[in-house]
């Protein structure tokens, strides 16, 4: 059989989801934020939600979401996206409010406003972009930063003497009363993709059940601030950010 | 019961990250010689081997795969 005779739009199997936007992604080659954006749109466009959904954007690279997910979209202050959803959940519950923040966003400059969503047990959806650095501003170190790691700031390698320890925010969230669902998942592979696809389904799902947040980390890369080929940093995660930062579910209230 | 497939790339979304290329099982994906306008090395079937699985298409971070297949006896 040749090659034109199989590309007929019945035999389909797998296109661009409707719920992408036509717009060029500005992000670079390889950049995990591309393959998050098109899982939460399957997603969303799987659940037949697009009408009701609402998203917050952070600042950081992913600051422009809005014009690639095709859904309802506010842009919040840096680090304030847990604020801005909650307010948007309590006065449209019927509504899916889901955040997108980078580990610069949540990990820093908003970490007061995630611990106390999580605690207040909001009924919204974190998906937390850790790629260990902020990518946006040139790849400076994140709290989230490898010990050894170089980055823009810590040029030497990120010493815990100097700069602190790699702040790890899934098991930390996990202890508060407010959080329903916990996982940590990654998209260098199509296994992986699928997986994190599956969790990130769940969480749309339990946010409305009523029993808090849940949170779906993404262990990502930052090929640009890495400074390597996007198929370096995918094995580069894989042997350094996935042993501080392990796969799987951490905390699931209705199991 | 085998399947083969094909895969159709809009080349000028194409970065040419490669992601897709290590993600083939069947080797059927690589990069081309020539460039799209943007100048990246488009991904781009290289081998009639391919089987419609869609992993390269799942990890595609700019979505500028499309996934065809058949079933063959
Ligand atoms: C109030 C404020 N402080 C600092 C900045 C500068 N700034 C822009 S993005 C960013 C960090 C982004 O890192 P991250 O959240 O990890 O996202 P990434 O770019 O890696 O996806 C910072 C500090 C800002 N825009 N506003």
């Amino acid at each position: 059989m040749n090659l034109e005779d199989i590309k007929k739009p019945e035999n389909i199997v797998y296109r661009k989801t409707p719920l992408l936007t036509d717009a060029i992604m500005h992000y670079c080659p390889g950049c995990s934020h591309g393959t998050v954006h098109k899982i939460i749109a399957e997603v969303i466009d799987e659940m037949g939600i697009q009408d009701k959904t609402i998203a917050i954007s952070p600042v950081g690279c992913s600051v422009f979401a809005y014009n690639y997910i095709d859904v309802d979209w506010q842009e919040a202050a840096h680090g304030r996206a847990p604020a801005l959803a909650t307010a948007t959940k309590r006065l449209n519950p019927d509504k899916y409010v889901f955040t997108y923040q980078g580990d610069g966003d949540l990990a820093s400059i908003g970490t007061a406003e995630i611990i106390h969503a999580c605690s207040r047990g909001e009924n919204i959806v974190v998906i937390f972009i850790n790629n260990g650095i902020y990518g946006m501003t040139g790849g400076q170190m994140a709290p989230t930063t490898l010990l050894g790691m170089k980055t823009a700031t810590t040029p030497y390698g990120r010493d815990a003497k100097l700069n602190g320890f790699p702040m790890v925010i899934a098991p930390m969230i996990a202890q508060l009363d407010g959080t329903a669902f916990i996982t940590r998942q990654a998209v260098h592979t199509a296994a992986a993709a699928r997986k994190a696809k599956a969790a990130i389904r769940k969480a749309f799902e339990y946010s409305m059940k009523d029993i808090g947040l849940s949170f779906v980390e993404i262990v990502a890369t930052c090929n640009s601030g890495w400074k390597m080929s996007p198929v370096e940093a995918n094995k580069w995660m894989v042997e350094n950010m996935f042993a501080k930062y392990p796969l799987g579910d951490i905390k699931d209230v209705l199991k | 019961m085998a399947f083969k497939g094909a895969i159709e790339v809009d080349t000028q979304r194409c970065k040419g990250c490669s992601v897709c290329v290590e993600n083939c099982p069947t080797k059927s994906i690589g990069l081309s010689r020539s460039v799209n306008n943007k100048g990246y090395h488009y991904a781009e079937m290289i081998a009639d081997t391919c089987i419609g699985c869609s992993n390269c298409a799942v990890v595609c971070p700019d979505s500028v795969i499309t996934v065809y297949r058949v079933k063959i006896q």
